[in-house]
């Protein structure tokens, strides 16, 4: 539950509310809406630092890149694309 | 060998020659991740005899008390109610089962990835009483702030909170003044410090003398900040060094913090074994009480206590390694957790089994 990743916005949506505006984020090719609220900064092509459906900071990338390399590789994410996917279909 | 093999057999050298100086030495990581990938990546058996790595009370799930597990699902069982949770929660047991067992006997019971989605189930379900499960550290406070702010400015009347958030330092300050277990060091969480930023830790450096860095999850990143950690206490000193400055900033993101200090307000609460520690918890605001599960369902959380034999608030406390546990991986399994250390993928008892076994066993 602590453990956020890295995707690159690829468009950003003005959301209504609290939680906008909303990027569409790519993880290595499964595509999110996240709350882009705490990194007003973030635009299309940036790499953010995505946790629980929120963007915490906005990364280089090359960090992104080494950081989505170790996740893999450490098989850390294994469960993350089934929990967006089932989170996903819920919403 | 290539370069980064070389350059972990190099820090893994610094290691063992600092290992030597100042006797034995107990650094804590904080955060679950931290557990699972100090095993992972077999960083936690290179380590030389001096140098002892303990589990602390970094999994959000592991540190949550029974009896906040016990009236979600009290009211989960109420038929205008879907419950909306991290997935971590729902196997966790509970007095009367766990929430995957109440959704089996007709409870709703929905996992979603994010605060958001609950706000948007109870935007679509009009008919239904939405409570998202807000727990976690600092890392998930953010988006139940946001949530709650946005269901606020939707006017939406079928969605609340539990609230369960836990803040990291009071945890640390409690174990370092209660003195149970010797530790010398922490090894910080990476992304809860992402939000609440470096500067915070400094009172574990300054008030308790402790050596403190800051690390992601690479091992890299973890080598060097046992480094940093074994530099500080050789060198008689307590800082707060930062080996993640690419992510964390010594002030940590202050959008966030500010939404968190918009909506909560710290709070006295109940920990798994380690009971009532001041301000370290988050409670609503008078402005947004409205949106919280006791007040509306009439709830209370009830007192902590263990299940039958399960010593899972030893182990968040690094006082008991999970194989000194009697239930450890015979009757607490992964696949029939008694305890929440097993149920969670970042707990110590689910990373011990799943890694630790078949080293011992090796």
């Amino acid at each position: 539950m602590c453990l956020a990743v890295p995707g690159k916005v690829v468009e950003v949506r003005s959301g209504a509310g609290a939680t906008g505006p909303i990027g569409v984020v790519d993880f290595q090719g499964t595509r999110m809406e996240v709350g882009l609220a705490f990194v007003p900064e973030a635009g299309a092509g940036d790499w953010v630092l995505v946790h629980a459906g929120f963007a915490l900071n906005v990364l280089d990338e090359q960090e992104a890149m080494e950081t989505w390399r170790y996740l893999k590789e450490a098989n850390l994410v294994s469960d993350l694309p089934e929990e967006m996917g089932e989170a996903r279909n819920n919403a | 060998m290539n370069q980064s093999q070389a350059d972990s057999r190099q820090l893994v050298d610094r290691i063992v020659e600092l290992s030597r100086r100042p006797g034995p030495v107990q650094l804590m990581e904080v955060c679950g991740t931290h557990t699972v990938s100090l095993f992972r990546t077999g960083i936690k058996s290179l380590m030389p005899a001096g140098v002892r790595l303990l589990s602390g009370p970094g999994c959000p799930v592991c540190v949550t008390s029974q009896g906040y597990i016990d009236a979600a699902c009290e009211v989960a069982g109420r038929p205008e109610v879907t419950i909306c949770t991290y997935g971590d929660m729902i196997r966790v047991p509970g007095r009367s089962g766990s929430l995957e067992q109440y959704r089996g006997r007709g409870a709703r019971v929905m996992v979603v990835y994010s605060a958001r989605d609950a706000v948007k189930y109870a935007t679509e379900h009009p008919d239904r009483q939405a409570i998202f499960l807000a727990v976690g550290f600092e890392t998930t406070a953010p988006a139940s702030a946001a949530a709650v702010m946005e269901a606020d400015q939707r006017g939406l009347a079928n969605f609340t909170i539990l609230a369960g958030h836990k803040l990291v330092i009071p945890a640390l300050a409690f174990l370092l003044s209660a003195g149970d277990v010797a530790i010398d060091g922490f090894l910080l969480p990476g992304h809860v410090s992402v939000v609440i930023g470096v500067e915070a830790y400094q009172p574990v450096a300054q008030q308790y003398h402790k050596a403190c860095v800051v690390a992601g999850f690479e091992p890299m990143q973890m080598l060097n900040g046992i480094v940093c950690l074994l530099e500080q206490i050789a060198a008689g000193q307590a800082r707060v060094d930062n080996v993640y400055a690419v992510a964390v900033r010594p002030q940590g993101n202050p959008t966030a913090l500010r939404a968190i200090d918009e909506v909560f307000e710290p709070a006295d609460t109940i920990w798994r074994a380690m009971g009532m520690i001041p301000k370290s918890g988050l409670a609503l605001r008078e402005k947004y009480r409205r949106f919280d599960a006791l007040d509306r369902f009439g709830l209370v959380v009830g007192p902590d206590y263990d299940p039958p034999g399960c010593r899972c608030g030893q182990v968040i406390q690094g006082k008991l390694e999970p194989a000194a546990c009697s239930l450890f991986a015979t009757q607490c399994t992964p696949a029939q957790p008694v305890g929440p250390c097993m149920v969670s993928s970042e707990g110590t008892c689910a990373a011990w089994y799943k890694y630790g076994r078949a080293r011992q066993q090796a």
